[in-house]
């Protein structure tokens, strides 16, 4: 027999096992995410607003009041569910494509405002509810379903840096980082910052969690986690982009 | 009117039903008459029971979807109780013997309901992955919609590059073929 | 590498998503601009297989905006450019092809509907109609095929380059989940074998010469200063497209003219109408089928003549009354019974019509 690791408290028992396939990522930034949230105490504050995405299979994930938005839209409703309550913690959960693609200009917006939400992305390098399509974060030569013959970066350029141009943007007040499955630990650690800072009213937070998606990847458990583990830092470089405070301290 | 073979294949994802609609398909187009296979499909594909949708005619096919199939196959619990709508009183209800359900969930306006133990000769006399096979065996013989010959032809069209590599899977694959025959 | 990738006529079975991608390459399309939404992402992977072995070219976009002014581009730099979509993808193309109807623009769409409203299902509907044929602020100046199988959804792409670049209005070509991922026979052939010409496409930017010096510099611009500006150029719009519609516009009907009850439908629906509406003047019952093929702009002609004849419109689609709202507009005055058969986002057997005209007949 295995011993089932226990649920975090706020996620909702009824809904497991969840809709993810077998080894996929976002389950694990969810278990990251829901023990950061059972850590603080504000399962009863949170709003999840989650993408159209794999992340559409959590709305019914958490016991916390949800909303499963547009494609690439969540950001402005849970930015407009901010604005009109500023006492609810509001966390927009999406993929690479709903974040970096179609929402992109929404995540620059609300960055540059220095909106009080946080912003969690799932990156798996590809679109994967619609099949594994190329996505912005896809890797030089890496294949995808539109991009057969391996993502040719002279055409269709290099992977977005979310995390970077995010701590290009924020003005102070701001928390941004990556994460990855690989280390839950810190991945924790991240989104618990990132929601203290949204608690303390300093500004934006955004954290990008490194994710499988062994389906759309066609690996196995295996190539997956290597894949996770060894070949997407090699670009996504893993840590903290920005601390509120930072830069104050520079100064000293 | 020409006639048309209504066939509803059901199962839980991998038990391979799209393909063995696919194949049956590509066999009645290959005799140069009309099929038209359509999967369902959906967000929650990954969880639900697969369906598909299959018809074959000497002439064009109306709509993609019926009400009432010919033979309907359900290849799991979930899968019989999401196909029962489609069984009216001429259609032949066919089960795989290794589920386990009571006699009185089974569609009972059936015509004629057939229980035959593909799962079981899969893993004890051929290979697991060949139950699929042995299914489209079996259909092939409830409905004759496409003759033997045509069914092992658009496996090989299929499956030929592997076969190629090891041609002891050709033997296992018509051989499930026949075994579902035998068994209808 | 061959030139051609249809060389000679032939019978293929493939889904609906691959006869696309092989119509646009047979019809001569030098690029498609995309974002992935299901039911139409076959397109594209299609598309991106077969483009490079015909030096065709693809760019996926960030989202279907992207997708729509890309492909706005795409001709106004004299190429045949194409895109696809779908669903909450169509709703965000609707502001691309609003320029594309102002600056009357050769654009075509293939849109694959499914279940609305937001994002719903990923299925089927025939719930894009109203979008797709006047989806811009304003009049909905473009074209709108709606397929009903493989071999129409082959037809009607290439027809679609052809009526866009000869007419100049965004042309879009309708089809739906199901005809996206059923498979079924068809014959594919090479356009020119068969006598179909292909409309030049032509630059409005880029043309030879020095702008100012050689020629004439484009400037083209889809705002006016003055209402009395705006109203004299959708005069010139209007007319064209009237005298367009008699050209283009397209339908299919039989046994319309003793029947009681006419049956009418559109796309894939139109399917089991057929087959519904054969079966029951088999049984002697006295029911026609009409069909337009184009929804934009309609067959009204015919529409307004079989609306004086008939006792009774059953109006059968996959959503709440879209197409019958065209259909209703055309046929304003008539004295014909309108019954509606209306199944939102959800498909409909032949059994269902025919049991339907039996309850009203
Ligand atoms: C406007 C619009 N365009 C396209 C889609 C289709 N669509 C659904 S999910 C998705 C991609 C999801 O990829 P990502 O955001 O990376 O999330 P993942 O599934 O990889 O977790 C797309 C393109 C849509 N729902 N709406
Ligand atoms: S397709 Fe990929 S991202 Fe989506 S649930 Fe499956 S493994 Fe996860
Ligand atoms: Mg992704």
């Amino acid at each position: 027999m295995t011993v089932q690791p226990a649920m975090p408290k706020c996620w909702r028992p009824e809904t497991k096992p969840h809709k993810f396939c077998p080894g996929c990522g976002h389950g694990l930034v969810l278990k990251a995410l829901g023990e950061a949230i059972d850590e603080l105490g504000i399962q009863d504050r949170v709003v999840f607003g989650c993408d159209i995405g794999c992340s559409l299979l959590a709305w019914d994930f958490f016991n916390v009041d949800s909303i499963q938005t547009h494609h690439g839209r969540t950001t402005p409703v849970m930015t407009g569910v901010k604005r009109a309550n500023p006492d609810l913690i509001c966390i927009a959960y999406m993929g690479d494509g709903g974040g970096y693609a179609i929402g992109s200009q929404h995540l620059v917006n609300a960055a540059a405002r220095n909106e009080k939400i946080t912003v969690i992305l799932a990156l798996n390098t590809v679109y994967a509810m619609t099949g594994g399509q190329m996505a912005p974060t896809t890797m030089p030569d890496q294949k995808a379903e539109t991009a057969p013959y391996g993502r040719n970066v002279e055409e269709t350029g290099y992977p977005t840096q979310g995390p970077e141009m995010v701590a290009a943007i924020t003005r102070e007040g701001a928390y941004v980082a990556r994460g990855t499955t690989a280390n839950l630990k810190q991945l924790k650690s991240y989104i618990k910052k990132a929601l203290q800072n949204q608690m303390e009213g300093r500004g934006f937070s955004f954290v990008e969690a490194l994710s499988a998606c062994p389906t759309n990847w066609r690996t196995n458990a295996e190539k997956t986690w290597n894949f996770v583990q060894k070949e997407m830092p090699k670009y996504f470089k893993v840590g903290e982009k920005k601390v509120p405070g930072a830069e104050e301290k520079e100064g000293q | 009117m020409a006639e048309v073979t209504k066939i509803m294949l059901a199962g839980e994802g991998g038990q391979g039903v799209q393909s063995v609609a696919q194949i049956l398909a590509e066999a009645a187009d290959n005799e140069g008459r009309e099929a038209l296979y359509i999967p369902n499909f959906g967000v929650e594909q990954r969880g639900g029971v697969s369906i598909a949708f299959l018809q074959i005619s000497d002439e064009r096919i109306g709509a993609p979807k019926f009400d009432i199939g010919d033979i309907v196959v359900a290849l799991s619990d979930r899968a019989i109780y999401r196909t029962k709508q489609y069984v009216g009183e001429n259609t032949i209800f066919v089960y795989d013997t290794s589920i386990d359900i009571p006699k009185e969930d089974l569609p009972q306006n059936a015509a004629k309901i057939l229980a035959i133990p593909a799962l079981e000769i899969a893993k004890n006399e051929l290979h697991p992955r060949v139950f699929n096979v042995i299914i489209l065996g079996a259909v092939v013989a409830a409905t004759k919609v496409v003759t033997a010959e045509d069914a092992k032809k658009a496996i090989e069209k299929k499956l030929g590059y592997k076969f190629e590599q090891n041609p002891k899977l050709r033997e296992l694959n018509y051989k499930a073929i026949d075994k579902g025959m035998e068994l209808v | 590498m061959s030139e051609k990738l249809i060389t000679e006529e032939k019978r293929v079975f493939m889904t609906g998503n691959e006869v696309v991608a092989w119509a646009a390459v047979a019809a001569g399309a030098e690029i498609m601009y995309g974002y992935p939404i299901t039911p139409q992402n076959e397109i594209m992977h299609y598309w991106t297989r077969l483009a490079p072995k015909y030096n065709r070219k693809f760019l996926q976009t960030e989202d279907e905006l992207s997708a729509g002014f890309t492909t706005v581009g795409g001709v106004m730099a004299g190429r045949k450019a194409f895109t696809a979509t779908a669903g909450p993808g169509n709703t965000l193309m609707q502001e691309p092809m609003s320029m594309a109807e102002a600056m009357r623009l050769p654009t075509v769409t293939i849109v694959q509907q499914r279940g609305g409203p937001s994002t719903a299902t990923v299925i089927y509907s025939q719930q894009e109609v109203t979008m797709t044929t006047f989806g811009g602020n304003g009049e909905g100046l473009r074209i709108v095929y709606s397929t009903a199988n493989h071999q129409e959804l082959f037809d009607y792409t290439i027809k679609a380059f052809n009526v866009a670049w000869k007419y100049r209005f965004p042309t879009f070509v309708l089809g739906d989940g199901y005809q996206a991922k059923m498979r079924e026979s068809l014959t594919v052939y090479d356009p020119e074998q068969k006598g179909i010409e292909f409309v030049p496409a032509e630059p409005y930017v880029g043309k030879p010469g020095t702008p100012g010096v050689d020629r004439e510099p484009g400037h083209y611009r889809n705002t006016y200063n003055v209402e009395e500006e705006l109203y004299e150029v959708l005069q010139g719009y209007f007319k064209d497209y009237a005298k367009m519609a008699e050209e283009v516009a397209e339908y299919q009907a039989f046994d319309t003219e003793d029947a009681d009850v006419v049956v009418l439908s559109h796309g894939v629906v139109s399917r089991g109408a057929k087959e519904a509406v054969e079966q029951l003047r088999k049984e002697g019952k006295k029911v026609g089928y009409f069909r337009p093929i184009t929804l934009r702009p309609l067959p009204e002609k015919e529409l307004k003549e079989l609306a004086g004849k008939a006792k009774k419109f059953l109006i059968v689609e996959s959503a709440q009354g879209q197409f019958a709202k065209l259909i209703k507009d055309v046929i304003y005055g008539a004295s014909v019974e309108i019954v509606p058969f209306f199944k939102p986002g959800v498909g409909i057997t032949t059994d269902e019509i025919v049991g339907k005209v039996n309850e009203i007949l």
